[in-house]
């Protein structure tokens, strides 16, 4: 639980003596820093016309204040919150028998579905963009779930497998003019392929070391395919790329944009169909033992080559799709689209939402999608916004938004059900 | 009786450090025997050697399986090695902490089933049928070992010893035919070293196994063995039934220091 669990309950009688005083320095404290940390933005303004410096100490007063207040606040919150952990988490328990349980959860996924089907039809296109792009991430964010979440493989580098999709369409349709329904499964497998190619050398590595080889190979191929004008035209891309083909019917940009948001719709389900099957068989358990003990998973008889591969393999497999679609979609890529930046977005997407957990990485995925697109009025503080967000999501709930829970067993005494 | 395992003067350095010095050891099929040796000997290195987890500088590991062909051991990854039929517990517990206590026995049935990819995508009735059986050859084996309430727990939030069980219970989910425990009384109470004591015995009759273990603990390693090896730097400095060792000079030298009066023995204290 989070920090503030910590205190003993015994404690809590001599800090009631006190009243406010705890909280009031503690206030005092966050003000004063919050001044100090503000002050050259905040109260310092040059004026370039004149060269002068305007002083705007009412600015400062008011920082002060309000953070004092809010910190203040805050404080008396967490102490009232404090004594009643037990009821906390009586809560979490509670979201999660609303979870599990069919007579809430039913009607919950006929709603999501029947408006999931609605949407593309009353949105407007620009709406519709935006979902199919948060559709990708969540096939992106459940494909790294594979690599990270389960298999525990820390992959700084996922977006090169991204790229191979994406480039696989452009190139593959550019020279040899095929379709988007035959590449997409090749370029699923070509991905499968420079997953398995970026898996062998790092199959010896774990944990920070894999983390770097991974961001260096994902720099190494955006480096290429930046440099390489013959083969990927450089920076400036890829452009006219065919969007996907509806048995030879024209479409408008409008109604192709429909069309792919319901391919997208589809593909989502079968990444969740596949990973759901994967995480409860023999491999899905493998991955998980190989990232909770390496050695003891082999000791048990898994062979950590396979699983490692074969977590890369799959992992890349769906990045390599989710990257078909995108250069479907936006029908222009260039290397660009593949920075560092895209990884740790995916990566940021698998944590938040809880390592393992499919429910919490569609979750996340949305939010952080779809969150910095309806609040671009904040446009300017999106990345301030962006890293609390983070920040309050890891200390209050450091499993993710919704954190991976194991499969519960139920046994009579000689017939045995699984229940989920 | 017949040999399980032969070991052959086996070596093993860690760069100028001979860690192991022409170590023999044979374990008949269905005994329980012992390593035993101050800190330091060798112990968990020979282990190391006997799994695969460390490659042998020189020397032979054999492993006689009944009714089929023997099976030179070293040379071969830690997982063939688990296949073929030895398992392994590790001094410093190695859970599955995250998975709950049946999914580590389910873990441990891994080399014994065969879905893959595609059984696990598709599910057919061949997977459907050997999950089903995972799960109840799984709960079986914790029943055995009185983990049977807690099959869906989180293995780190057992208490230490269940924790040391479990350990044992998913090594058996292997279906070895030679057991390694490395020091499984360790941090245990008297009162649950007793327990240790009889559940061993009881496994080894059981399901006819063949224990190797390294242990500290004098009073369990007198009761329970058949044969003591004793390491000392490396090097096998006594072995024998548990009268012979506990009066073996070599072994008093090791334990006491040269300095002991000659009728100190072993496993007094």
């Amino acid at each position: 639980m989070a920090f503030w669990d910590d205190h003993p309950s015994k404690k809590s009688k001599s800090v009631f003596h006190m009243k406010f005083t705890e909280e009031i320095k503690r206030s005092i404290y966050v003000a004063l820093w919050l001044m100090l940390l503000t002050f050259p933005i905040i109260v310092i303004k040059v004026n370039t016309i004149d060269n002068v410096i305007i002083w705007r100490w009412s600015n400062i007063a008011g920082i002060g204040l309000a953070s004092f207040l809010l910190s203040f606040f805050w404080q008396l919150y967490l102490r009232k919150k404090a004594p009643e952990k037990g009821v906390a988490m009586e809560k979490e328990s509670f979201f999660r028998r609303l979870l599990e349980n069919p007579k809430i959860y039913r009607p919950a996924l006929i709603i999501i579905a029947s408006c999931a089907l609605v949407f593309p039809f009353i949105a407007s296109h620009y709406q519709i963009n935006v979902m199919t792009t948060a559709l990708i991430y969540i096939m992106l964010g459940l494909g790294l779930n594979i690599e990270v979440g389960l298999a525990g493989l820390l992959d700084l580098g996922y977006v090169a497998f991204y790229a191979v999709g994406a480039y696989s369409y452009a190139l593959l349709n550019y020279h040899f003019g095929l379709g988007f329904w035959i590449l997409l499964p090749a370029g699923a497998l070509l991905a499968a392929l420079f997953g398995i190619l970026v898996g062998l050398p790092v199959l010896r590595l774990s944990g920070d070391y894999l983390a770097i080889v991974t961001l260096a190979f994902a720099e190494i191929l955006r480096l290429v395919l930046e440099n390489w004008n013959d083969f990927s035209f450089g920076p400036s891309g890829i452009s006219n790329i065919p969007r996907p083909g509806l048995f030879g019917i024209p479409l408008t940009p409008e109604q192709s944009a429909v069309y792919l948001y319901f391919i997208l719709i589809a593909l989502c389900l079968l990444t969740i169909f596949v990973i759901y099957r994967l995480q409860h068989s023999r491999i899905g358990r493998a991955w998980v033992a190989m990232r909770e003990d390496e050695l003891a998973c082999q000791a048990m008889g898994i062979d950590k080559t396979k699983a490692k591969l074969a977590a890369f393999a799959l992992g890349a497999t769906w990045a390599g799709m989710a990257g078909v679609l995108f250069a479907a979609k936006t029908t222009f890529i260039n290397p660009a689209s593949f920075t560092f930046l895209e990884s740790a977005m995916i990566l940021a997407i698998v944590v938040l939402g809880g390592m393992g957990s499919i429910l919490g990485v569609i979750t996340a995925a949305l939010a952080i999608i779809l969150l910095p697109e309806y609040l671009r009025v904040f446009s300017d503080y999106r990345m301030i916004l962006f890293g609390a967000a983070l920040i309050l999501v890891m200390i209050f709930r450091p499993g993710g938004l919704m954190a991976e829970k194991r499969r519960q067993y139920q046994f009579h005494h000689t017939d045995i059900e699984d229940k989920t | 009786m017949e040999y399980i395992l032969d070991v052959r003067a086996l070596s093993m350095d860690f760069g100028g450090l001979r860690a192991l010095e022409n170590v023999d050891l044979c374990i008949r099929q269905g005994e329980i025997a012992a390593l035993i040796g101050p800190n330091g000997a060798g112990k968990t290195t020979l282990f190391n050697c006997l799994t695969g987890i460390y490659q042998p500088t020189a020397g032979t590991i054999i492993l006689y399986p009944p009714k089929t062909k023997s099976k030179q051991l070293n040379g071969l990854k830690i997982n063939a090695i688990a296949k073929l039929g030895m398992a392994r517990t590790f001094q410093n517990i190695r859970l599955f902490g995250g998975m709950t206590v049946l999914e580590n026995v389910m873990v441990g049935r891994h080399c014994r089933s065969g879905a893959g990819l595609l059984g696990a995508i598709f599910r057919p009735p061949t997977t459907r049928n050997e999950e089903k059986e995972i799960v109840r050859k799984s709960y079986t084996i914790l029943e055995y070992m009185g983990l049977a309430q807690q099959v869906n727990e989180l293995a780190r939030n057992l208490p230490y010893g269940a924790q040391r069980r479990l350990e044992i219970a998913r090594a058996l989910a292997t279906d070895p035919l030679l057991l390694l425990l490395d020091e499984p009384a360790a941090g245990m109470n008297p009162q649950e070293t007793n327990e240790l004591d009889s559940l061993i015995s009881q496994l080894q009759k059981d399901f006819q196994l063949s224990i190797l273990l390294i242990e500290h603990d004098m009073k369990l390693v007198m009761n329970l063995a058949q044969n003591i090896f004793v390491l000392d730097y490396g090097k096998e400095i006594a072995r024998g039934t548990p009268q012979e060792v506990r009066n073996h000079p070599a072994v008093i030298k090791a334990y006491l220091g040269e300095e002991e009066g000659p009728d100190a023995e072993i496993g007094q204290c």
